[in-house]
């Protein structure tokens, strides 16, 4: 089964100043959307308008030709979100937190173990998060994005705090999942290059 | 992989229950935020009697006054926290775009706040009631009082907070727009304590509160969640 996102001649005014508008774009599956621009441009701000995070002044994302409003809960229940607040508790342990986010969306068979020890945080597992520094962190919010089993993942400056094989590693990631038919929509500001499909929106 | 994945949304009860658990590991693992209030409350009900004197008769008088107004500042106290450190680290992102209804999720963290600042201080009650010199069966009355009178506030003070979260220091605004709501919570509790106390008919302030509670049981959640989608943005 395939899926698809679309966006419609979006336009996003904040305070004064309007982000961007009449912006459209359409992202199958097996495929990767690339948002880039500068600092400060509204790539964080489009990601969420998309995610349905922030409300649109015109314009509307659609699921499979369905205004993402009229079926909130099946996209939300489609899609998993990385940005740069992880949204982990550093009072909690990895193991905890992951298994809070069990209980909040769809989650694939895969052998956690397995995913841990791709990602290189196996022997961090008893640990509070608090303790474990901003790149590790960012590999526990892979490893929820690797648990969930959904179709779409939303990724807000994926490369952040990681080292160069992490980066590396991010961009495997995303190929193996878009060749077995997921999408991902990326926001990032270097150059990401990854062997899939790939749709650039370029923000002014 | 993904693509059949839709009906493996674990249930609305599973995300109420895990929000709930979530909370209560974290409270259990910062004891700090449980026990500020509650100390607040307990200084503030000791304190009272050695500023206006130790005669019996005025103490009996002013007790459950002191004790109902002392509750409701230190939930109003407790309840900033409510949403700020899910704001800050993301995880209000996270239950915005998870597939589980957010009044759920939302009536999972209050549920839980109550349990941790609410329900403490029902249990602690009796004993600074001693000071005021409440006989026993008062003593019952005012824990009932109590019980539901907080169930309210936690569940209003949760909209309050959720308006204010994306502000920094929105502290005096939230007492500002939880205290019309939660003030005449405090003169049923108050009021029925000393009616009871005074042997009067006292159920009609208990019927009243019970309302109050399923009230906001009812309608809180929402009207927190909608606050909480239009701070996030």
């Amino acid at each position: 089964m395939t899926h698809k996102l679309s966006g419609d001649n979006l336009t996003l005014i904040r305070g004064e100043r309007c982000l961007f508008q009449e912006l459209s774009f359409a992202l199958e599956s097996g495929s990767l959307l690339i948002l880039e621009g500068r600092n400060g441009c509204g790539k964080t701000s489009l990601i969420r308008a998309i995610a349905g995070m922030l409300s649109l002044e015109e314009g509307a994302v659609y699921w499979d030709d369905v205004p993402v409003e009229k079926v909130r809960q099946t996209f939300h229940g489609s899609l998993v979100w990385l940005a740069h607040r992880t949204g982990l508790k550093g009072d909690l342990t990895l193991v905890e937190n992951l298994g809070f986010e069990r209980s909040l969306r769809a989650h694939s068979t895969q052998d956690p173990e397995e995913v841990y020890e791709r990602l290189g945080i196996s022997r961090l597992k008893k640990l509070v998060l608090r303790s474990l520094s901003a790149g590790q962190q960012r590999r526990v919010a892979l490893a929820r994005m690797l648990l969930s089993n959904v179709p779409l993942w939303f990724m807000d400056e994926p490369f952040t705090n990681l080292d160069r094989e992490g980066r590396v590693l991010v961009m495997e990631l995303v190929e193996e999942h878009c060749s077995r038919g997921g999408m991902c929509v990326m926001a990032a500001h270097q150059d990401v290059e990854i062997n899939v499909p790939t749709t650039r929106v370029k923000i002014q | 992989m993904s693509n059949e994945g839709q009906r493996d949304i674990p249930g609305m009860f599973a995300g109420l229950a895990a929000t709930t658990k979530r909370d209560l590991l974290l409270a259990w693992k910062r004891p700090g935020d449980v026990l500020n209030p509650l100390f607040f409350f307990a200084m503030v009900c000791t304190l009272f009697p050695l500023a206006v004197g130790p005669s019996a008769e005025q103490l009996e008088f002013s007790g459950p006054g002191v004790l109902w107004v002392a509750a409701l500042l230190a939930t109003l106290l407790s309840l900033n926290a409510l949403f700020i450190s899910d704001f800050e680290d993301g995880s209000l992102d996270q239950f915005l775009v998870s597939p589980q209804p957010l009044p759920m999720l939302v009536l999972g963290k209050t549920l839980a706040h109550w349990l941790t600042s609410g329900l403490p201080l029902v249990f602690v009650s009796p004993i600074l009631a001693i000071t005021y010199r409440m006989p026993l069966s008062v003593v019952g009355v005012m824990m009932l009082t109590l019980a539901l009178g907080t169930v309210s506030l936690s569940l209003l003070g949760s909209i309050g907070a959720a308006l204010t979260v994306g502000l920094h220091r929105g502290t005096a605004l939230l007492s500002l727009l939880i205290l019309p709501l939660a003030m005449p919570i405090m003169i049923l509790g108050a009021n029925a304590v000393s009616l009871a106390a005074t042997n009067d008919i006292y159920s009609t302030g208990i019927w009243a509160l019970g309302a109050y509670a399923i009230a906001s049981l009812s309608l809180a959640p929402y009207a927190t969640a909608a606050a909480l989608r239009i701070s996030n943005e």
